[in-house]
Order: structure tokens, then sequence, then C-alpha cells
């Protein structure tokens, strides 16, 4: 039998440490996004009706291509915390809730990994 | 407590607090409902740009093809759409940067906050589709 008392198990989660990781990472990713999001209205608005050679070319930028890539990666954990916030408020059976919040990581998951697969194809040349 | 034993599991009668529906829209509430379905509809969204970026690393074919969605009225309405959804999401997370501060929270404040979120959204939407519009690209 265990003689060790639950408060092992709390200590070091509390609203300073771990607990506020949520909130935190929210918040980090949301600030990054304000500069990335603005970028990519910048960069949807300039190539609306480009053909393909014209986007790939600005696509291939390093430059844009790592705003891409940032904005990919701080978008998609933005995203993952957000809708987890959402599922969690309305998704009522635990059972559900477990397989939502699953589904949402892998939603961003994929979305990430492709966005992330087509910049680097077109940066290294495809 | 006599017959809390029969009782076990049946749900006793409480009072309920009230549901949205009972109060007057706010415009706060209404900004801190548009925030979740702007984001909601953000996330939904993605799924457009790795479109794009997916077609933009198959083919010059497959793009000419993609693009053709983007043209069509839809596609614009959902673009300028995905555009407020996303300046709206984007001020309303500025609102909370201040918030987070222990800022801005009387109630005049949070009113005039609530209202430059929904009208420079609304503005900038425009300004940037007629700025896209008057370079000949819509």
């Amino acid at each position: 039998m265990s003689m060790r008392t639950p408060l092992k198990s709390a200590r070091n989660l509390g609203s300073a440490k771990e607990g506020a990781d949520h909130f935190w990472k929210q918040r980090v990713t949301g600030v990054a996004n304000v500069f990335l999001g603005l970028f990519l209205v910048w960069l949807i608005a300039s190539l609306i009706g480009a053909d393909h050679a014209t986007v790939k070319a600005k696509l291939a930028n390093p430059l844009i291509a790592l705003s891409l890539l940032a904005l990919v990666v701080s978008g998609t954990i933005h995203m993952r915390l957000g809708m987890q916030t959402i599922i969690e408020d309305y998704v009522q059976g635990e059972f559900g809730k477990v397989v939502a919040l699953m589904l949402n990581t892998f939603f961003a998951a994929a979305i990430a990994l492709a966005s992330i697969f087509a910049v680097l194809k077109i940066s290294f040349g495809a | 407590m006599a017959d809390a034993p029969s009782q076990r599991g049946a749900r006793p009668e409480r009072p309920l607090s009230p549901h949205i529906q009972i109060y007057k829209p706010l415009i706060n509430m209404v900004m801190s409902i548009l925030h979740r379905i702007t984001g909601a509809a953000l996330y939904i969204g993605t799924l457009l740009l790795v479109w794009w970026l997916i077609a933009a690393a198959t083919s010059p074919q497959y793009f000419d093809y993609v693009s053709s969605w983007f043209q069509t009225l839809i596609g614009q309405l959902i673009m300028i759409g995905y555009t407020w959804a996303l300046l709206h999401h984007m001020l309303g997370g500025l609102r909370h940067f201040l918030w987070d501060t222990g800022r801005g929270f009387d109630l005049a404040t949070i009113d005039k906050l609530s209202w430059a979120t929904i009208v420079l959204s609304l503005a900038g939407t425009v300004a940037i589709w007629l700025a896209v519009a008057a370079k000949g690209m819509f």
C-alpha cells in the first residue's frame, strides 16, 4: 500500500506552473499570429489572380516560405488550443469528448504537416 | 433524508440560472460569441489554405483548377468572409491582450472596445478588398 498522499501529484502543477500552460501557449501563439496573420492577408491579396509560375516563385522566396512555416506552426497550435476549449465547453459525454479532442489534434497536425510539406516542396524546387 | 436511497440518481428540482436567450444582447456579449465563431471558422478555413498550397506544389494544371474555384462568386465571398473572420478574431485577441494586463475593465471601455472590434474588422475587410479590386486583381 502506498503511503504517498495525493499532494505529490498536485505539487508544482499549480497556477504558476503547468496549470497556465494552455493559457500561456494561446497568448504566445496569439501574439505571433497577429503579425503572421497580417502577413497572410498581404500574401493572399498580392497573389489574387496570379498564375502558377508567379505564385510558385513568390512562395519559394526564403523569407516568405519561413513566414508561412511560422504561421502554420503557430496557427495550428493556436487553433488546436482554441478548439479544445470549445470541445470542453460543449461536448458533454466523457467518451465523445475524448474522441473529439483526439480528432482535434489529428486535424491540427494534418493541416500543419500538409502545409509544411507543400511549402518545403515548393522551396526545394519541386 | 429517509428516502435518500430511492432518490439516488434522480435529479432534484433545482432552480436554473437564466440562459442566454433571457438576456438582452449586449455588444460585449455579441463580440465574445463572434470571437468564438470566427475562431471556429478560421479553423475550418485552414483547409482552403492547405488546398491552395498543395495545388501550388502539385502542377500548373491543378493550380489553375483550384484558382478557378477561388475566382467563382462563392469563392470570392468565402475569401472576403475569411478576411473579416481573421481581422475580427485578431482584434478580439488584441482586446484580450489588453484585458490580460488588468486594464480596460470598466463598462464604458468594454463597450468602446467591443464596438471598435466590429467596426474596425468590417472597415479593414472593405479596405483590403477595395485595394485588391483597385489593383485589378479581383
